[in-house]
């Protein structure tokens, strides 16, 4: 009785969670202020993170909460602010953008319709073993199975960042001070 | 879970947070007697005996003055900005070890309101949260000098995360668990964790002074250039909010601090005191030098702010990316190789 009254609580959480998710990306998108959209997105990646700890992935979880909370959100916040954001300066799309923009976004919707009419109720792996989601047992899988491609992405990042410097320094020669 | 367990736990939620707004209220009265000390004068001394009343005497001023919201701000946001502040600095005291466990009766509790496998991170989760506050004050406010603060508030706060992530990495490599609990546990009698990472620690309390924007660190709110920084249009009691997560913010912090690196509730000779005490009070004592911990760091942060002046903003950046980050890398190599070959 305990583990279906748990399993009961769960799923509530879980679809009064995934309604937060869904509402508050809604509102990401129709936000009229920019400001007002990150904050948003705060939220939704907030309750990313609640998903996260339904599903006992609880590293998972606090990482996505100090990546993309803390820090990835921050810097869109810091950008935003120094950007000016007001009406008058913002382009004007042409017909032929829009109708594309339409197009493109017609076929999204009839590829995830399509997607959609094949999913059943999902039967989430991580729940049937509640260690899954612990780091000792995340580590060891990163540091074991998925060796390589673990430290590859990790060059991948580095190489990003190198770029990232590159680009944002206009003048390679040095100042005569 | 049973019943009894968690009207415990719900009493320990309680006094904790009625002890950290103490501590703030207080903390504001001692800053200004040490301040006071420390440039030759008396401090207050008027709201009863030595001043002791004057935080009530503050907290009372504060709610009762005019409560300006800007014509031209961001009206919910303008709100949500000290509020934010003040709940991310609450936040953070929940997964701290307070002492060991007390048997009272036949009852044992806890003393720590929620055991997570991932303590560790969680502060560190709540510490990157509380820009927001500061960030989006600043921005509500429509003011060129507040969205200044803030900018600086976010560029400070990232930078200086990025080497308390990585002093705090050397130690868990140590330790090898992120559970705060486990991690006081370690530290037994007089085996803290500042003898085996003494540069960790010098990292650590750097950063701790940058996250909670104390001098020298303040550039957020420099009243030099920018008035008042990222609280220029607050009044009232939101501005007290902002005043008092800073407060609570150091309370926070120096319990972090006492719990990482300087043994917790753990001190020399523990065992022997235990040992003619009892299950009851021994702990307590525990409590009771855990706490004397965080009122020396609390003191610390105040000595450092009445002594050094602020940093430049560009000394500021220098010191995170070029030096603090350099030797939180060198100091996750030693650690490495020391634990791995001596």
């Amino acid at each position: 009785m305990g583990i279906r009254y748990f399993v009961n609580i769960n799923m509530n959480t879980f679809y009064f969670i995934a309604f937060l998710s869904i509402f508050f990306s809604i509102l990401v998108i129709t936000a009229k202020n920019p400001v007002h959209s990150i904050l948003y997105l705060v939220l939704t990646f907030f309750t990313f993170t609640v998903h996260y700890i339904l599903l006992n992935a609880q590293f998972l979880a606090v990482v996505n909460f100090i990546v993309y909370m803390g820090a990835i959100l921050v810097l869109f916040l810091y950008t935003l602010m120094l950007i000016n954001l007001n009406k008058d300066s913002e382009p004007v799309k042409s017909n032929m953008v829009k109708i594309a923009a339409v197009l493109g976004g017609g076929c999204l919707l009839v590829v995830l319709v399509g997607c959609l009419k094949q999913v059943g109720v999902a039967d989430p792996v991580v729940l049937k073993d509640p260690g899954l989601g612990l780091v000792q047992n995340l580590g060891k899988v990163l540091f074991n199975e998925f060796l390589l491609p673990f430290e590859i992405s990790s060059l991948l990042l580095l190489s990003a960042m190198v770029g990232a410097v590159l680009l944002a320094t206009k003048d390679p020669k040095p100042k005569s001070v | 879970m049973e019943l009894a367990d968690i009207i415990v736990k719900f009493i320990l939620v309680v006094i904790i947070f009625a002890i950290s707004l103490v501590i703030a209220m207080y903390s504001t009265y001692a800053e200004r007697k040490i301040a006071a000390f420390f440039q030759d004068r008396i401090g207050p001394n008027r709201a009863g005996p030595w001043g002791i009343l004057q935080p009530l005497c503050d907290g009372a001023k504060m709610f009762l003055k005019e409560e300006i919201i800007p014509t031209n701000a961001s009206a919910f946001l303008f709100i949500a900005g000290p509020s934010l502040a003040i709940l991310t600095a609450c936040l953070g005291s929940a997964v701290i070890p307070w002492g060991q466990d007390i048997q009272i009766g036949s009852r044992v509790i806890v003393l720590q309101v929620a055991d997570i496998n991932v303590g560790i991170l969680y502060i560190f989760g709540v510490v990157s949260l509380g820009v927001y506050g500061v960030m989006i004050g600043g921005w509500a406010s429509n003011n060129k000098y507040s969205l200044l603060g803030a900018i600086r508030a976010a560029s400070q706060n990232i930078s200086y995360e990025i080497s308390m992530g990585l002093s705090i990495i050397a130690l868990l490599m140590l330790t090898g668990t992120l559970s705060l609990r486990e991690l006081a546990a370690q530290q037994h009698s007089w085996h803290w964790n500042v003898l085996r990472q003494p540069l960790g620690f010098l990292l650590f309390i750097v950063c701790a002074f940058a996250e909670t924007n104390r001098t020298p660190f303040d550039l957020p709110e420099c009243e030099t250039e920018l008035v008042g920084g990222y609280h220029t249009e607050y009044s009232s009691m939101k501005l007290g909010f902002y005043l008092f997560a800073e407060y609570i913010n150091m309370f926070v912090s120096s319990a972090v601090m006492a719990t990482l690196y300087w043994g917790g509730y753990n001190y020399p000779g523990m065992d022997w005191v235990a040992l003619h005490t009892g299950p009851t009070v021994g702990p307590l004592i525990g409590v009771a030098i855990l706490f004397a911990k965080i009122f020396l760091f609390i003191f610390f942060f105040m000595w450092v702010r009445w002594t050094i002046p602020r940093f430049r903003y560009d000394q500021l950046m220098d010191l995170g990316w070029k030096v603090l980050i350099p030797l939180a890398i060198a100091n996750i190599v030693l650690t490495g190789l020391i634990s791995n070959y001596l």
